[in-house]
């Protein structure tokens, strides 16, 4: 397999597990009504609860608890009809309270799947351990002032949903489509935006070396990690610092780390050394959530079609191939705007100018399908002079350029510039005689054997046409001339 | 159980606890003899009993999703030793 890495002494494979933080999409906070909204000014959304004001009390909201079982149903995981919130304690400025509220030995989603999508349209399977609830801590900034750290408590008490991956991973690249599909799946429910850059969404990454083949190493893990990008180079770099510690006889030492993505390296976080140690214990002020069997039914007869369940969907009912589809579905208006595209038209060739020339448009621009320059009906309008022959695709190609400009419709663009497509086969056999008699050298070779000529001929024939000639009768109509 | 020197300076380093070095002995003792005094309950057989949470016989009741409270910062700054520009103040903590 392509999969291992090399070091002095043979192959080495990484094992790497996810822990990522997704904010649960919702009004109010888990355990209070202040406000989730991001951006506003710093403590203007802070209850006393959020601040750990002594004698306040967490009183749960329901709507955290219905994303929590909604996200695990969309992951296929048993829902616990008893869960338990503990407290973790720890010291740091922007935890006021002293203790996280979380959920430890019973969370309130337990293990469940999810499909990552790979290179080629191939699939692998990675177990999630457990999904469960907890706060968010608040933010501290530390470039404003040299001596002292500033604290907002905005964040302070947001639900969180912790969502723990198997150690099933063997490469950055499969790390990376984990989370993309973990980030889809999460949008497609509803129950968390997904905004890494936002901080919505966070991986911490578990990342272990091995012989293949071996017992599982010692692991270290990466904090807080706030990209895709960031995630695959850090898991890049630590593997390889742990075979080189390895290999010149060292041993891993079990530890939290940073990724420093300017450096691009990882280093370790000395503060965190006693912080496996929090001390758990059920949070006194809040009794078992128990969610009862009736609204777990309806929350899973209202859940939408999911990524999974819409890719087999679009390769059955289009028949387009696997990796379009699982391009496709990764953002649910995708999917949608190719659906309305592909709508009485040409699948395939639908999917095609979907995926290969809008999407490569849209990230050349930077831009969401949601503002694409040219809508869904528009580029329906192309396709439709494609597919009945008044264009060529070639053509089309520049019809395309135009419109991303001009936002004009396809039709309007290849009436005034005059791009119809020529199928007039008189006026192509004109065209024809005018190349083969400039070019009696040519015509004379091919006819004594150089066959390679052919693709001279075609060449001539279409720049002399403006490119406007129907290619598969120019093909045609050539061979005939040509033969004599 | 007994509590050694060691752990009852490691508990108080996590409970950010400054105990002098002479006081951790006598430290050590009358904590041993609170968990000897509280390990009288393993007498009791509990195989058959599920771990309680929660001594009160009632499950966690639910709030609405709406926003009651918050838009407070100046009460919410109110009992900080130091503020600034709408943030808590606190000596630099950074990685």
């Amino acid at each position: 397999m392509a999969t291992l890495l090399h070091g002095a002494t043979g192959e080495w494979e990484m094992v790497i597990g996810l822990e990522v933080h997704a904010q649960v999409t919702s009004k109010a906070k888990l355990f209070s009504g202040a406000a989730t909204e991001f951006g506003a000014e710093p403590n203007t959304q802070v209850s006393f609860v959020d601040a750990g004001m002594p004698g306040m009390l967490p009183v749960i909201n329901r709507v955290c608890v219905e994303q929590a079982v909604r996200t695990g149903l969309g992951l296929k995981a048993q829902i616990n009809k008893v869960s338990v919130f503990d407290r973790k304690n720890y010291f740091y400025a922007d935890l006021p309270a002293g203790y996280q509220i979380s959920q430890y030995l019973q969370p309130i989603v337990g293990k469940g799947t999810i499909i990552l999508d790979l290179a080629g349209g191939e699939t692998r399977e990675v177990g999630i351990t457990r999904l469960h609830l907890e706060q968010d801590a608040g933010k501290s900034l530390h470039d404003q002032d040299p001596s002292s750290s500033f604290v907002d408590l905005n964040r302070a008490g947001v639900a969180l949903m912790e969502i723990v991956s198997e150690p099933d991973m063997r490469t950055a690249e499969e790390a990376g489509a984990y989370l993309r599909k973990l980030r889809s799946i999460l949008r497609y429910l509803g129950t968390c935006d997904g905004n890494m850059e936002q901080g919505s969404m966070r991986a911490d990454v578990n990342v272990s070396v091995r012989k293949p083949g071996a017992p599982f190493g010692t692991r270290c893990e990466i904090k807080n990690v706030n990209s895709i990008r960031y995630v695959q180079q850090a898991i890049e770099y630590e593997a390889r610092r742990q075979i080189d510690i390895i290999e010149d006889g060292g041993t891993i030492k079990q530890e939290t780390r940073l990724y420093d993505a300017r450096k691009g390296e990882t280093r370790s976080m000395r503060s965190k050394e006693d912080a496996h140690d929090y001390r758990y214990f059920p949070d006194p002020d809040l009794l078992p959530l128990v969610v009862q069997d009736g609204l777990i039914k309806s929350i899973a007869e209202s859940l939408p079609e999911l990524p999974d369940e819409k890719k087999a969907r679009l390769v059955r009912d289009y028949g387009i191939p696997l990796y379009d589809a699982s391009v496709l579905i990764l953002e649910k208006e995708r999917a949608d705007f190719f659906e309305a595209v592909a709508k009485g038209r040409d699948s395939k060739l639908s999917a095609n100018w979907v995926t290969g020339e809008l999407f490569a448009a849209l990230n050349k621009t930077g831009r969401d399908v949601t503002d694409s320059p040219i809508s869904a009906a528009k580029l329906g309008g192309l396709i439709d002079l494609i597919s009945d022959n008044t264009i060529s695709g070639r053509i089309a190609k520049d019809v395309f350029e135009i419109m991303l400009e001009t936002g004009k419709d396809a039709g309007a663009i290849v009436e005034e510039k005059g791009l119809r497509q020529v199928t007039d086969t008189g006026a192509i056999e004109g065209v024809i005689d005018a190349v083969l008699a400039a070019n009696a050298d040519k015509l004379a070779e091919y006819r004594s054997g150089k066959d390679k000529l052919f693709g001279f001929f075609v060449g001539q024939v279409m720049k002399q046409s403006g490119g406007k000639a129907n290619p598969a009768l120019v093909n045609e109509l050539l061979k005939k001339k040509l033969a004599g | 159980m007994s509590l050694d020197k060691a752990t009852v300076a490691h508990i108080a380093k996590l409970a950010r606890i400054a105990v002098p070095e002479q006081d951790l002995p006598g430290l050590a003792t009358e904590l041993s003899g609170i968990l000897k005094w509280i390990e009288q309950l393993d007498s009791v057989d509990t195989s058959k009993v599920e771990p309680l949470s929660s001594v009160v016989n009632a499950t966690l009741r639910f709030r609405e999703d709406n926003i009651t409270d918050g838009g407070q910062r100046d009460a919410v700054l109110a009992n900080a030793p130091v503020s600034a520009q709408g943030f808590f103040v606190v000596p630099k903590v950074v990685e």
